[in-house]
């Protein structure tokens, strides 16, 4: 009988072990590299204390790719979750046929199975000033004197690339809204349309308020997917121009494999660690109560 | 309420015509490109709006030449045997939390899940350095190894609230008629949850199939690396070959969207009960 019950616990052991060596593990070890100097070729680590991080505290790039972070997170949620959540109403609500909304929930879906190196390049051509898609729409409509090399120009480089990621995601978070709106009771809207509500009324007397979990869920992954920003920026940019759209994940890259700084680079590291473990403690909770 | 349909059946034109420019925004820019993928490069420098003269499949073959037949190998082989390895290690890790007699079954639940509050890029220095002294650096584990690890917390939590919700009658008798725990699981558990399982192992895909910084960092071989890492280096390779890049993007993008198309319902179930971004 006992031997039985040992053997339980081999069912979990292979998954725990995989979690602690390679999630955990590392994890913790990035915060006592970050508390050295050390390259990618030698095994030779120089304490130095927390100068990584004081040096890193005072670099405006640190900055500029904090607050390029924030901006991201700002713009996702406005439209993935804001404008997501009135397509979803909408998508859900009497006015578009059952066949025709299933075509238009798809579709808003399907750039966000696509990979992000796929569609950041597609979005590289789209902005490309001489064959692009986009200038070449200005010069169609009259609008030429707004042309410029979108992803050269720093004053619109972070904002193209944002653009790109709201074309690709806005489609997913609608769909997660959707879901969440058609666990509602039936029942809730039938009462509310016989005291006369119209569409409007019932969205915002009924449907936000039943998908006020949901939305909080759906805000907290667009805040935590906005700090774990990387692909995008690295092959559309690369953080340029002059360093305008760095991000905290380009930013470790830069200083661990470019610059070969890996104690420096596991600092940064450290800053995104803490950012995104405490917004998904929240998540951890509002999921709770879905 | 003669007075109120005309104007219901105004909003009805105008929602639906918002809805039909957001299809084109998302469709036209697509079309756009596998318009510009079937031109020869003078072709796409004369006009990109242009239908091609004749549609040119060469670009296509290029792509598959120069790399991209390497690429898709490669992603199959490193998506098939994390996804496998995934799904059963997070299958009977599952199952014995919701079913089994173990001790410290929360602590275990908890700190397994907890693994979803991590997120890779802070663990990307330490496992190339951990990789680089296991001698793993630049083979497929340094890609497969941490995809294991990082969506397991994942498929637990799919997979525990399943197994959880099970009833018990059917395993119960099984255990009369004398199964051993494997047996039942193996037997009786894993055919039944193949919704479940299904769901998983679509999410894992998608998320392996894509994944990117890992596969940037861990491997330096071109022979070794898959189609997202590929089509970023074929960019620096081609340089100004735009439309056969154009070919390979839509290569690239072509398997998932075609599972999609015929698996719509448990994408969208999986995506939706995870509710976790890439």
């Amino acid at each position: 009988m006992n031997k039985k019950k040992y053997f339980n616990y081999l069912y979990v052991l292979p998954a725990i072990l995989f979690v602690l060596v390679f999630v955990y593990f590392p994890i913790i070890m990035n915060f006592y590299n970050s508390l050295f100097r050390m390259t990618s070729y030698s095994d030779v680590k120089t304490y130095v204390g927390f100068k990584h991080y004081v040096k890193m505290f005072n670099d405006p790039i640190f900055y500029t790719a904090i607050k390029n972070n924030f901006l991201y997170a700002g713009f996702s949620i406005l439209f993935q979750v804001g404008l997501g959540m009135v397509l979803a109403i909408l998508l859900e609500g009497r006015f578009i046929g059952k066949k025709t909304g299933t075509f238009f929930r798809n579709t808003l879906f399907i750039p966000s199975i696509i990979s992000i190196p796929a569609v950041a390049l597609l979005w590289y051509f789209i902005y490309n000033p001489q064959i692009g898609l986009l200038n070449g729409i200005l010069d169609v409509v009259g609008l030429d004197q707004l042309k410029t090399a979108w992803l050269a120009n720093p004053k619109t480089a972070i904002y193209s690339v944002i653009m790109m990621s709201q074309w690709q995601y806005m489609g997913y978070i609608m769909v997660l809204l959707i879901v969440s709106i058609q666990k509602i009771p039936k029942e809730l809207y039938e009462s509310a349309v016989i005291d006369g509500a119209n569409e409007f009324q019932k969205a915002i007397y009924i449907t936000i308020p039943s998908i006020k979990s949901m939305l909080a869920v759906t805000t907290i992954i667009t805040f935590i997917g906005s700090f774990k920003l990387f692909s995008e920026i690295f092959i559309m940019t690369g953080g340029g121009p002059y360093n305008t759209t760095q991000v905290l994940g380009t930013y470790m890259y830069r200083a661990a494999f470019k610059f070969d700084e890996m104690g420096f680079g596991s600092a940064v590291a450290v800053v995104i660690f803490a950012i995104t473990f405490l917004v998904s403690i929240l998540q951890l909770k509002s999921f709770k109560s879905t | 309420m003669i007075k109120r349909k005309p104007l219901y059946i105004l909003n009805k034109t105008w929602i639906n015509a918002i809805f039909w420019i957001l299809m084109l925004l998302i469709i036209y820019p697509l079309f756009w490109m596998i318009m510009n993928s079937l031109k020869t490069s003078t072709e796409l420098f004369i006009n990109s709006f242009a239908l091609p003269e004749k549609p040119l499949f060469q670009n296509y073959v290029d792509a598959w030449n120069m790399g991209f037949a390497d690429f898709f190998l490669n992603s199959i082989l490193v998506t098939v045997s994390s996804v496998a390895v995934t799904v059963l290690l997070s299958a009977f890790c599952a199952y014995a939390l919701a079913r089994l007699d173990i001790k410290f079954k929360n602590l275990i639940l908890y700190l397994i899940i907890g693994g979803l509050l991590l997120s890779p890029q802070s663990a990307l220095i330490s496992l190339y350095k951990i990789f680089d002294a296991l001698n793993i650096y630049n083979t497929y584990f340094a890609m497969i190894v941490p995809y294991i690890a990082f969506r397991i917390p994942f498929a637990v939590f799919l997979m525990y609230g399943y197994f959880k919700d099970f009833p018990g009658d059917l395993e119960d008798a099984a255990r009369i008629d004398g199964c051993s725990t494997l047996k039942i699981f193996l037997k009786i558990v894993m055919p039944i949850s193949k919704p479940i399982i299904a769901a998983t192992a679509i999410v894992s895909s998608i998320f392996t199939w894509n994944e990117f910084i890992f596969a940037l960092v861990f491997i330096e071989s071109e022979e070794l690396v898959t189609i997202p890492v590929g089509l970023s280096r074929f960019r620096d390779a081609l340089q100004t070959n735009w439309t056969g890049m154009m070919a390979g993007i839509i290569l690239a993008s072509l398997p998932m969207i075609i599972a999609f198309i015929f698996m719509s319902k448990s994408f969208i179930r999986g995506l939706t009960a995870g509710s976790v971004k890439g």
